[in-house]
């Protein structure tokens, strides 16, 4: 009999808590979480966004991990249009973009209604955006401003949400609707939510904090 | 002791296996190394990145046969089974890259593209209003691209020697007839449509799909906009009159419908801006429209679109025939049109694309002879000068395109359309005679094409056509096939060539003898070179024109007579558009030299028609400065004069001769325009305003269009645009419904 219910015990050590998540797979998002906060290139952040790809298509039923390849990808996108700004280049982020849209797409059908995955939908927005703006704004700024608000609805605290609003207000010209001081102080207050907040979970999204403190120290310069 | 084994392997369980290590090498089509690609084993956490080598190296615990998947975002995902046993794997993977959209080449031979399709469209869908000599007109920003004339005296794009009826237009598939106002002597007429109703605009100079026929130079193809982005009221002020509208948007987003209504009375701008007629009754137009689109399916839609109008003018001119007296003309037009279209997915491969169009239109045209005193006179050997016509059209068309997919970007479009048209035309002359006479005609065709994607860098569209006439009981089978090759990273040349058949145009009908399709051959070579900002063109065609219609004269009217007419044209254009060099400026140069003579309608002989001339230039400038949310945009546009002539059958032979033959001095316009609109960019802006001011010739240049000549050829004078210069200035507010909303629920 306890020879029968250890080996039930190891027989569900072995097929890895199928339902709902195995340590395996916490310990992998783990590792890969703190690989993607040292990412820096573009080269990186494609790395983690395979990463985290190869876990998405591995479980299936993880959101978590399509949310992070979607990030990545996006983040990735970010950093191909560094130096570029004032060119049409979505040639570069449009694959970038899509890509992310395709798996925040997977990730939406797992888990409905998130204030996180509604980030990246505007995440994916502004930068489709910042790729041509003179003609996407009527476009993509409506999706942007939608997404946003959805965010809001779901989760008003959620400091990502503060995070991006100082963003666009501080990189925002003024004569947009941008404004250097709010924009600051939102980011400010960002910095006070990030450090403050409590992830559900070793793996829950968590990220903010180093981009709302490097963008002030790129201020106070 | 058995216990505690088992719980060692449990705990062990998942990592307890060998580690074997998987590395190697991934190359693509041309054996270069990949960086960026993904190595994974199949449904395992496994794998890893290729660095800028190509290389790739990590560890597994996989064990026995596994699926190695391979992909990067371009590339065709490899699936490769590898057996993992206890000794190290080396691999070497060679990817193969896709035909994808974003890199494939397109086929643009004679095509100038506007929309948000990226990658080789030239113009950006703004372009067509934001062009400073276009003055809103969908035509207008066309007219300062490489192909198209310089007319200002009559309506319509004249294409590489084409006359304006052999450029035809189609909205959502089916064509349009009477797409401009209808026809006043001498001033060219404006075109019904709005330009912000469309999304895209294609405007193709030669050598276009086996989809469009009936025009022997050019297709403008144009594709109505989808659901709004949200409800919206809109109104418009300027100095020609206002115009109101509405846009619906359902709560869920799957439909919509509007309506707009929008009154021109040019009093106020032609009391102000001095016109060479005498204007007793000033122009006045009421146009309307109304419009539903439903979304079917996730790409699925039917779209409505229905139009009217009624406008009336009426003008004195002094009589170029004998002086003293005046010339007067008025008109007025009622028209009408709806089209309805559909769009589905049908299956994963299949696509539909259904659409019929129905166009209602009626002139009616009075022109007589007046005194100083503007009492209608009847003077001897001058009572032809005296008559009404009323003319009255209605025109349907429609079209069926079926289109299957293969392989991945391969593509097979088949269909047919049918176009059925009935002119009636009722003359009274002086003497209350009267002439009656209605022109019926069918025609059917039926075409396929394949778009061919051989690789990323080559491509071909193969098509054909079959058209069959009722009226002139004519069949006719064109060929078109166009080629595009990818020379560089940004760089492409295309080649077209196309046989396309039109029939004889309504106006010289019936004619006096047996009658077929005009018939035009294009070969065209293009070179187009793309990226950063900039944008080099350039094209050479050679137009060959057989079976144009030769006309007779039955008094005053030209009648046709049969198809020995002929023709061609052959040139060399280029386009430059920068956006870069200049930070915040955008230009684009454009020239064309064209060198085309034909014989047609009563031509003695081959010559070149007063409606083309050799060189003609553009250069358009836009800059937009964001600190005052203010666009300024000029544009300059050249033309060497056109030739005019006079002919006139000589009394003795019976046969046409030249009387008089000139050409007219080179023509020069600078235009200006400048939009504010202070709401650009702001988020949850609730009102967006667009004030606009645009001065057409500011410079007040004297341009001629040409010479027309009294009846009896004794007396000639210029045709000058009816004002110099002309001025606008309006302003354009849209009001959001929705957002406002939105808003407020979001802050409550």
């Amino acid at each position: 009999m306890k020879q029968f219910l250890l080996s039930t015990i190891c027989i569900v050590c072995l097929f890895s808590f199928s339902e709902g998540q195995s340590e395996k797979y916490v310990k992998a998002m783990e590792q890969r979480i703190a690989d993607m906060n040292k990412s820096s290139t573009p080269e990186s952040w494609l790395e983690t966004a395979n990463g985290f790809e190869r876990i998405a298509e591995a479980e299936k039923t993880q959101w978590l991990a399509y949310y992070y390849a979607a990030y990545s990808h996006i983040m990735r996108g970010y950093m191909l249009s560094n130096g570029k700004q004032g060119q049409d280049f979505s040639a570069l982020t449009d694959p970038e973009a899509d890509k992310a849209e395709a798996l925040l797409a997977k990730a939406e059908a797992l888990k409905k209604d998130n204030s996180e995955i509604m980030i990246l939908k505007k995440m994916i927005a502004t930068l489709r955006l910042s790729a041509d703006p003179m003609n996407r704004w009527q476009t993509q700024l409506p999706i942007a401003t939608e997404a946003m608000n959805a965010a809001k609805k779901l989760d008003p605290g959620n400091p990502r949400i503060t995070l991006l609003e100082g963003q666009d207000k501080f990189f925002t010209p003024e004569e947009y609707g941008g404004n250097k001081a709010e924009g600051k102080q939102l980011l400010e207050e960002a910095v006070k939510k990030l450090e403050a907040q409590k992830p559900a979970s070793s793996i829950d999204p968590a990220w903010g904090l180093s981009q709302a403190k490097y963008f002030l120290s790129q201020m106070n310069k | 002791m058995v216990k505690w084994m088992l719980l060692v392997a449990c705990l062990f369980a998942g990592s307890a296996y060998a580690q074997v290590g998987i590395s190697g090498k991934v190359l693509d089509n041309k054996k270069r190394p990949l960086k960026g690609v993904s190595i994974t084993i199949k449904d395992s956490y496994d794998g890893a990145t290729t660095d800028s080598a190509g290389h790739f190296s990590f560890t597994t615990t996989e064990k026995d046969s596994q699926l190695l998947v391979i992909s990067i975002i371009g590339y065709t995902t490899l699936e490769q089974t590898i057996f993992i046993g206890s000794v190290k794997l080396e691999l070497t993977l060679q990817m193969k890259e896709e035909i994808s959209e974003l890199k494939a080449v397109v086929i643009t031979a004679g095509t100038f593209e506007a929309s948000d399709r990226k990658k080789t469209t030239v113009l950006d869908p703004i372009d067509i209003v934001t062009t400073a000599s276009g003055n809103g007109d969908v035509t207008g920003a066309l007219k300062t691209l490489p192909g198209a004339q310089q007319v200002g005296e009559k309506e319509g794009l004249f294409v590489r020697g084409g006359t304006a009826a052999e450029t035809k237009t189609f909205i959502d598939g089916t064509l349009v007839n009477n797409f401009f106002y209808s026809s006043v002597p001498n001033i060219s007429q404006r075109g019904r449509f709005s330009p912000f109703i469309f999304k895209g605009t294609v405007f193709s100079t030669g050598g276009y799909s086996a989809l469009y026929g009936q025009a022997l130079s050019s297709a403008l193809i144009l594709e109505s906009i989808d659901l709004p982005e949200q409800t919206s009221a809109d109104l418009s002020v300027s100095v020609i009159g206002v115009g109101g509208g509405y846009q619906h948007l359902a709560k869920n987003k799957k439909s919509s419908f509007g309506l707009s209504y929008n009154y021109t009375d040019l009093r106020l701008a032609f009391a102000v801006i001095k016109q060479q007629q005498d204007f007793q009754k000033v122009p006045i137009y009421h146009t309307g429209d109304a419009n539903f689109r439903i979304k079917t399916s996730k790409t699925g839609m039917i779209k409505y679109y229905g139009y009217f109008s009624s406008n009336q003018l009426g003008y004195f001119v002094n009589s170029i025939d004998t002086l003293g007296y005046l010339n007067g003309f008025g008109l007025k037009n009622f028209n009408m049109y709806h089209n309805l279209s559909w769009k589905e997915n049908l299956g994963r491969k299949w696509k539909m694309n259904v659409g019929m169009s129905y166009t209602n239109n009626k002139d009616n045209i009075e022109t007589a002879l007046y005194n100083e005193g503007k009492q209608e006179v009847l003077l001897q050997g001058l009572e032809f000068k005296n008559f009404q016509v009323e003319q009255k059209g209605n025109y349907f068309n429609s079209k069926l395109v079926l289109e299957r997919r293969y392989g991945r970007l391969n593509m097979i479009r088949f269909g047919s359309e049918y176009n059925f048209s009935q002119d009636f035309t009722d003359y009274t002359a002086y003497n209350n005679q009267k002439y009656k006479q209605t022109i019926k005609e069918n025609i059917s065709a039926f075409f396929a094409e394949t778009d061919l994607y051989i690789t990323n860098n080559l491509a071909a569209k193969i098509g054909g056509r079959l058209e069959h006439s009722a009226f002139f009981d004519q069949t006719n089978v064109a060929p078109r096939i166009s080629l595009a090759y990818k020379t560089g990273k940004s760089s492409q040349a295309s080649l077209a060539y196309g046989v396309f058949y039109q029939n004889p145009e309504t106006r010289y009908l019936p004619g006096s003898g047996i009658l077929d399709f005009s018939r035009a051959t294009h070969y065209i070579a293009q070179y187009q070179k793309t990226g950063n900002g900039q944008t080099f063109r350039t094209e050479i065609f050679y137009k060959q024109y057989h079976n144009l219609v030769k006309t007779v004269s039955n008094g005053s009217t030209q009648v046709a007579l049969n198809n020995n007419g002929f023709g061609d044209a052959k040139g060399i254009e280029f386009f430059w558009r920068d956006k870069k060099t200049i930070k915040d400026l955008d230009y684009w140069i454009s020239y064309s030299y064209l060198d085309t003579k034909r014989d047609y309608l009563n031509y003695p002989m081959a010559i070149q028609p007063d409606f083309a001339t050799n060189h003609t230039a553009s250069v358009v400038v836009k800059k937009f400065v964001q600190k005052w949310k203010t666009g300024f945009n000029a544009a300059y546009n050249f033309a060497t004069g056109r030739p005019y002539f006079l002919i006139q059958n000589d009394p003795g032979s019976g046969k046409p001769e030249f009387k008089d033959q000139g050409k007219t001095p080179m023509y020069n316009n600078v235009s200006m325009s400048v939009n504010y609109i202070p709401s650009i960019g702001k988020q949850n802006a609730k009102t967006f305003v667009v004030y606009v001011l645009s001065v057409s010739n500011i410079f007040n240049i004297r341009q001629v269009y040409g010479y027309q000549y009294s009846y009896n050829g004794y007396r000639k004078e210029p045709i000058v645009p009816p004002s110099r210069m002309f001025v606008y200035i309006g302003a354009f507010f849209s009001f959001g419904v929705d957002r406002t909303e939105d808003a407020i629920n979001n802050n409550l």
